[in-house]
């Protein structure tokens, strides 16, 4: 249980962190950082509050495959950000925000 | 699980593996429910990055940071309430599962108080989205923002209501049968962490996107 309050002291540290990036002007780094730190944030969680940790290793490998899976949709979400836009019947040109590259 | 494993299991042992692994399996395919608002929130914040941080600037920092710490707090108690019935301890794995369900209510009370002001602004999508903060080119982005924040926080809080039904139907149990068995508290426990772990993810990404401009 003494365990279980470190987990959950560190990640209040961790989310006291983010904050305090955030609020910082560092730009590509900051938005980075803040995943970063909700990956970490998570792993702990999953780690120790889900019990992965001692689990059996097909359950870590149902979350890996569950993550790869995610990421693989993602991928396919990039095809939107090759093409050309166009408004919709719903929004007149000028309200619509183009990517500016 | 009672003495005996059901008959489709040579042991108890391997009937309690079989649980959490179903129980992983189903997390992942829950994980995969949030794959559009993801991808969806990702496209967003490439496409329309300016807009998204106007967005972003809007929301309530303090309040987002309190709820992520009292979400992180009631994972904790969570786990203690596990950790309590495996060691026998039946009346303080009670008390960590209403700990656990009081700080999930407190979640879902700030978040609505944050939607009501939301709201009362009018940044809810749709035909009287209004944002004047915002130059008028980026208004649309604006919205898209409060696209995916209306309905990455929302489909969050019906899993928060699902996971407080369950947390509260735990201990109910135990005050009607014997015990509730440790399995049930198990799975019950992994949907919990399972929506603390989306908020984490939620949390920089409604509430962080460029704040320091």
């Amino acid at each position: 249980m003494t365990r279980l309050a470190l987990v959950h002291a560190a990640l209040l540290a961790l989310l006291a962190g983010t904050v305090a990036l955030s609020s910082l002007p560092l730009g590509l780094i900051s938005a980075v950082g803040s995943f970063v730190i909700a990956a970490i944030k998570a792993a702990l969680v999953m780690w120790f509050f889900m019990e992965l940790r001692r689990g059996r290793a097909l359950n870590r490998l149902v979350l890996a495959v569950a993550v790869l899976t995610l990421g693989l949709l993602l991928l396919a979400g990039s095809d939107y950000l090759t093409r050309a836009w166009t408004a919709a019947g719903w929004e007149s040109p000028a309200t619509a925000d183009r990517p500016t590259s | 699980m009672s003495a005996v494993p059901a008959p489709q299991f040579v042991s108890r042992g391997q009937q309690h593996d079989a649980v959490r692994l179903g129980m992983w399996v189903f997390l992942g395919t829950e994980l995969l429910l949030f794959a559009p608002l993801v991808a969806g929130w990702a496209f967003g914040r490439w496409a329309m990055a300016e807009a998204f941080g106007i967005g972003s600037r809007h929301t309530d920092l303090v309040l987002g940071t309190v709820n992520t710490a009292m979400l992180l707090t009631s994972s904790l108690c969570m786990a203690l309430a596990v950790e309590h019935r495996r060691a026998g301890g039946i009346a303080a794995s009670g008390r960590m599962l209403i700990a656990t369900a009081l700080l999930g209510i407190a979640f879902l009370a700030i978040k609505s108080w944050e939607w009501r002001h939301d709201w009362n602004e009018g940044w809810f999508p749709g035909h009287g989205f209004a944002f004047h903060e915002a130059p008028q080119h980026l208004r649309g982005g604006v919205e898209y923002f409060f696209i995916c924040y209306f309905a990455g926080t929302g489909l969050h809080a019906i899993h928060l209501l699902i996971g407080l039904a369950l947390v509260l139907g735990a201990r109910w149990r135990r005050q009607h049968a014997a015990s509730v068995p440790i399995w049930r508290l198990e799975c019950v426990g992994l949907y919990w962490h399972f929506i603390d772990v989306i908020w984490i993810f939620l949390f920089p990404a409604l509430y962080l996107v460029e704040r320091g401009g």
